[in-house]
């Protein structure tokens, strides 16, 4: 147990190296690095200014050395100005260069600082991430007993018209992504002149124009099950109709394998046979689907928290990316990776507990 | 039970003029065409057919289980004289597991992986007697030491994965038995299991029967089985009853010609592959939607009447003098039944030549580790354990053992799948043992080829069958154009005695035998010298098994190829090999030729093994010996002698040397090898096992 998490974790730690390296290879092409120096001095540099700014601010160099300056493995670049003032990446400025110490990178805790937020990247992430885990948060809670029960129900019995109905919506929503299905529901539900909510509205059944507000920017500070319903069920959507494709695949195969039918023939009416015996042999393969959804619902909240103008960490990710942010892009790509990689490995061990058959080696 | 208006002394099941159809969106394909039986109470009726015949659709039927497709088309089926086909679901949910019971032929699929033994065990008598929880793991106790399962208590707390095959399959009859039903339908319940362990299982359920007084409907392909087991019998073929009677006078006086094929089929003691070959039926199974007109066996039969037998549907008729004892044949009284069989071609025993195959001391360990996650302390399996023997050219030799023994390790090895831990394996004048088969070079490996278990599986689904041969001469560099290995193709299909048009052919439109026939073309494709034949029939049904060894048997004589002929079946084994290989738990216990194994003294474990094979012939008389237990652990060996634990014989051997030693290789007069610390005295002593009663 101890041996295979460990080699797990030295893949992880090796595979988020080149990741992140990659990432950082891209966002520091000189275009991007031309285009980050004259937003930080003048948009009127001609070349050799930009050049002569990149070389006094540090990114000169190799990307190499700067990969590592930027993790904190190697020393933080240091200068001498014309004037004598000393500075470097691990100088703030206004203190004593002496005392700053040589290695200010990932490892060392300083993340950077967002040029577009005028904040420490930590910060930014900090609250970001805290916004987007409540939006993760509901959307599970919706999305996974849902689908479980939709994929179970479907399942049970393969070819009835209960299992083509509940089919049928399970491939509708999961063949429709998020910016459809986003906009789709806020004209139906969120829009003054189309929708349900002119109806509504006519009716004096709602007191606002709309029934469902068109943002999520006021679930900030407090989430209302009004503010919130839009985005969670946007994300949820295509996750219940997956999730639930593969729990009823899981279902219909449990279905049919013999162990069911010495229950049946023991006697054991159908409800039971679906509670008692089916359904904890049914439920082991959608398992790894769902851990498998957190790295997925990182790529959902992309386009849900743009759509509703909620500042978690997708909305976050696009900012950086649209304002060549790049310090906070390279956080973020850093946490993406942390979450896929753990995710896949609790997924693995959580495997091992669930199907006693199962030993990993 | 409730049911006050049966009467004991009526037939418990009754099934009259049973017709089952299956729907597809294509047709109406019947399975079942106007099946009769009765079981009476107490009795066991045999079900005997070979697969596709309709038996276990019977038994589905009776549990009224057949799925969304299958259709009881006409006719009744009554369970103490109510008509179970018109039942609804709430009755019948009440008579399944309660009155009726099943036995299934896979334990390790019949039993829920993620539930505790006891839980499943317990819910039937909660489900029908409203017992109450502890009650029912009480009563699971009782039942499950009942099934002569060791440690009760270990065993309802455990999962069904942590039990052997034999143990699970005690515990489906365990939870059969729990609320002491009336019929007790088993469908092939030993067909997965190994011959002790079917004895064992066997011995259980005879002595169950009779303990609780239960109806038994027996279904199997066995006939040996049948005799061990029944008192009546049921001979299907495509999906009709053929024959019904006694067991002893279908057997000694069968009046269906399918049931004499059957018999005539079967390699009995006393059929020899060289003086008394096996006698193959003509031609395949019917497709239930293509069956002929009038009698369903006729196309096949020694003895059709174009216009008479082909007229019109035949119905059963009584055989007069026997109680009970119907056939459905229009001839039954014509055809002289003791007529011997029409002169079988006799073959010369082929001479043995040189040594083409020598093994000394091989040693084959695989190290698996301990805990779930990997970790833990690596433990040793001692797959194979100085195997040392010879073949010479033209011979069989027979490698024979449970599952578990190592036979497939060593042929694995042999092959080059995997390489040797120590010892030598001299092919012709090459060392092998430590080349794995990706640097064999092409002589070799077209000299040493392999027939495997499962046809079904071992041909590529989307190439033809011609391809697939031409395939295998491409990749043994056999000839010079595509014309060349074309040509050769066609002769090996005629070799293997397939129409030529079969080049053509996709796998699926063949049946078992004609893909196993493919398989065998392929391993003779580079003119294979030595074959291991793996289980080569024992996937295939009694009438395809006999045309299958016969066609091995040819192509042997022909080319003059060594056979390791691995199996588990002795009837076979007797049948066809010249010498005999016994293993046990990777070690060669006896070796000798034939006659020498089949006949005392044996080693202990051999002596087991023979009388664990039910034989289908009145005339043979068994010493019963039952091993106990499972077969050890590979991972955890028993010390000494590995057969100790489990042998009849150990305290005739002086100060325990069984549990300190391994035994020698002892050399007994003609070559024969015995691993045994038994004294010469003892062994002198020993009876056969199998003896024929003079007729």
């Amino acid at each position: 147990m101890l041996m295979f998490v460990l080699r797990r974790i030295g893949v992880m730690i090796l595979t988020a190296i080149a990741l992140t390296f990659i990432v950082f290879y891209m966002t520091n092409l000189p275009p991007n690095l031309e285009k980050l120096a004259k937003s930080e001095a003048s948009v009127r540099m001609d070349d050799d200014a930009v050049a002569s700014w990149l070389e006094r601010n540090g990114y000169g160099g190799s990307v190499f050395v700067r990969y590592g300056e930027w993790l904190g493995v190697m020393p933080g670049w240091t200068l001498t100005d014309e004037d004598g003032t000393t500075r470097g990446r691990c100088i703030a400025e206004g203190t004593d260069p002496a005392a700053a110490p040589t290695f200010c990178g990932l490892l060392q805790g300083n993340w950077g600082f967002s040029t577009v937020f005028k904040q420490p990247v930590t910060e930014v992430l900090a609250r970001s991430l805290g916004a987007t885990g409540w939006l993760m948060l509901w959307v599970m809670i919706v999305m996974v007993p849902s689908s479980l029960l939709l994929g179970v129900l479907s399942g049970m019995r393969e070819g009835s018209r209960t299992d083509r109905v509940l089919s049928t919506f399970a491939i509708t929503t999961t063949a429709t992504p998020e910016y459809v299905s986003g906009v789709i529901l806020i004209a139906l539900l969120a829009s003054a002149t189309a929708g349900i909510s002119p109806i509504l509205a006519d009716a004096g059944w709602i007191s606002g124009k709309t029934l469902f507000p068109g943002t999520a920017t006021s679930a900030m500070d407090d989430i209302t099950f009004w503010n919130f319903f839009l985005p969670v069920m946007t994300i949820a959507l295509y996750g219940i109709g997956y999730i639930a494709r593969m729990t009823r695949a899981s279902m219909t195969e449990v279905m049919t394998q013999q162990y069911i039918r010495t229950a049946r023939l023991k006697g054991v009416g159908f409800r039971q046979v679906v509670m008692r015996h089916a359904l904890r042999n049914a439920l082991i393969a959608p398992f790894t689907v769902i851990m498998l959804q957190f790295p997925w619902l990182l790529n959902g909240v992309v386009i849900v928290e743009t759509l509703f103008n909620y500042k978690g960490f997708g909305w976050t990710l696009v900012q950086a990316a649209g304002n060549n942010d790049i310090d906070t892009l390279l956080a973020c790509s850093v946490v993406a990776v942390f979450v896929v990689l753990v995710t896949q490995l609790i997924s693995d061990i959580g495997y091992v507990f669930l199907n006693p058959r199962i030993r990993l080696a | 039970m409730s049911d006050t208006t049966w009467d004991p002394s009526k037939p418990i099941l009754e099934i009259e003029n049973l017709s089952i159809s299956f729907f597809t969106r294509l047709r109406e394909i019947p399975a079942v065409m106007d099946f009769s039986c009765t079981v009476m109470p107490g009795e066991a009726m045999g079900l005997v057919g070979e697969s596709g015949c309709g038996k276990s659709t019977v038994a589905l039927a009776v549990m009224r289980y057949l799925g969304k497709n299958g259709r009881i088309t006409g006719g009744s089926i009554r369970f103490k004289g109510r008509d179970l086909t018109n039942m609804d679901d709430e009755e019948l949910r009440k008579i399944r597991g309660s009155e009726i019971a099943m036995i299934y032929q896979e334990p390790m699929a019949s039993l829920n992986p993620a539930m505790k033994i006891g839980a499943q065990l317990a819910e039937v008598p909660m489900i029908h007697q409203g017992m109450s929880k502890q009650d029912a793991w009480k009563l699971a106790r009782q039942i499950v030491a009942d099934v002569r399962l060791p440690d009760p208590d270990r065993i309802i707390n455990a999962y069904p994965h942590q039990l052997s095959g034999g143990q699970q399959q005690r515990i489906v009859i365990a939870m059969a038995l729990m609320s002491k039903p009336a019929l007790l339908i088993l469908d092939e319940p030993t067909t997965a299991l190994d011959v002790t362990v079917e004895a064992g299982i066997v011995d259980l359920v005879k002595d169950l029967g009779e303990k609780y007084g239960t109806s038994m409907l027996f279904i199997s392909h066995n006939l040996g089985l049948v005799l061990d087991v029944c008192d009546r019998l049921c001979v299907m073929y495509s999906g009709e009853a053929v024959e019904t009677g006694n067991v002893e006078e279908v057997f000694d006086k069968m009046r269906h010609p399918y049931t004499q094929a059957l018999f005539r089929s079967i390699p009995l003691p006393g059929a020899d592959k060289n003086a008394r070959p096996l006698v193959a039926i003509p031609g395949n199974f019917p497709l239930p939607h293509e069956r002929p007109k009038g009698c369903n066996f006729g196309p096949r039969c020694d003895y059709f009447i174009e216009g008479r037998c082909n007229a019109q549907d035949v119905a059963m008729v009584p055989v007069p003098g026997d109680d009970r004892h119907e056939t459905r044949c229009l001839r039954s009284t014509e055809i002289d039944w003791h007529a011997p069989l029409a002169a079988a071609k006799v073959t010369e025993k082929t001479e043995v030549g040189r040594v083409v195959l020598k093994l000394d001391d091989l040693k084959k360990y695989y190290s698996v580790s301990g805990s779930a996650f990997g970790g833990g302390v690596g433990k040793v399996v001692k797959a194979n354990e100085t195997l040392t023997f010879e073949a010479r050219e033209g011979e069989t030799l027979a490698i024979v053992g449970e599952s578990g023994c190592g036979k497939s390790t060593f042929a694995k090895v042999l092959m080059g799948l995997e390489t040797a831990t120590s010892g030598q394996i001299m092919l012709f004048d090459e060392n092998v043992q430590n080349t794995p088969i990706q640097m064999r070079d092409t002589g070799t490996i077209s000299k040493l080829q392999m027939v495997f278990q499962n046809p079904f599986d071992t041909l590529n689904p989307s190439m033809t069958v011609g391809r697939q041969i031409i395939r295998a001469l491409e990749i043994f560099q056999y000839g010079n154009s595509d014309e060349e290995r074309q040509a050769r193709m066609l002769e090996l299909l005629d070799l293997v005695k397939l129409p030529r048009a079969f080049a053509d052919r996709m796998p699926r439109q063949l049946s078992g035998g004609q893909k196993q026939r493919v398989g065998i073309a392929r391993a003779f494709a580079g003119g294979a010298k030595v074959v291991v034949a793996d289980e080569p029939v024992s996937a295939l049904d009694v009438s395809v098994q006999a045309a299958v060894t016969d066609l091995l048997m040819d192509i042997q004589r022909k080319n003059k190829t060594t056979l390791l002929f691995i199996s588990h079946d002795l009837s076979i084994v007797r049948y066809l090999s010249d010498r005999v290989m016994v293993m046990y738990l990777g070690h060669v216990v006896e070796m000798g030729t034939t006659e020498q194994v089949f006949q005392p003294p044996y080693h202990p474990y051999t002596e087991a093994l023979l009388s664990a094979v039910p034989i289908a012939d009145t005339r043979v008389q068994k010493q019963r010996i039952v091993l106990e237990g499972d077969i050890p652990s590979a991972v955890n060996p028993p010390p000494g002698c590995p057969f100790q634990t489990r042998c009849r014989w150990k305290s005739r051997v002086a100060g325990g040397l069984c549990e300190s030693e391994v035994p020698p290789v002892r050399m007994l007069e003609g070559g024969h090898q015995i691993k045994c610390h038994l004294p010469d005295d003892v062994l002198a002593s020993m009876e056969p096992v199998i003896k024929i009663a003079a007729e």
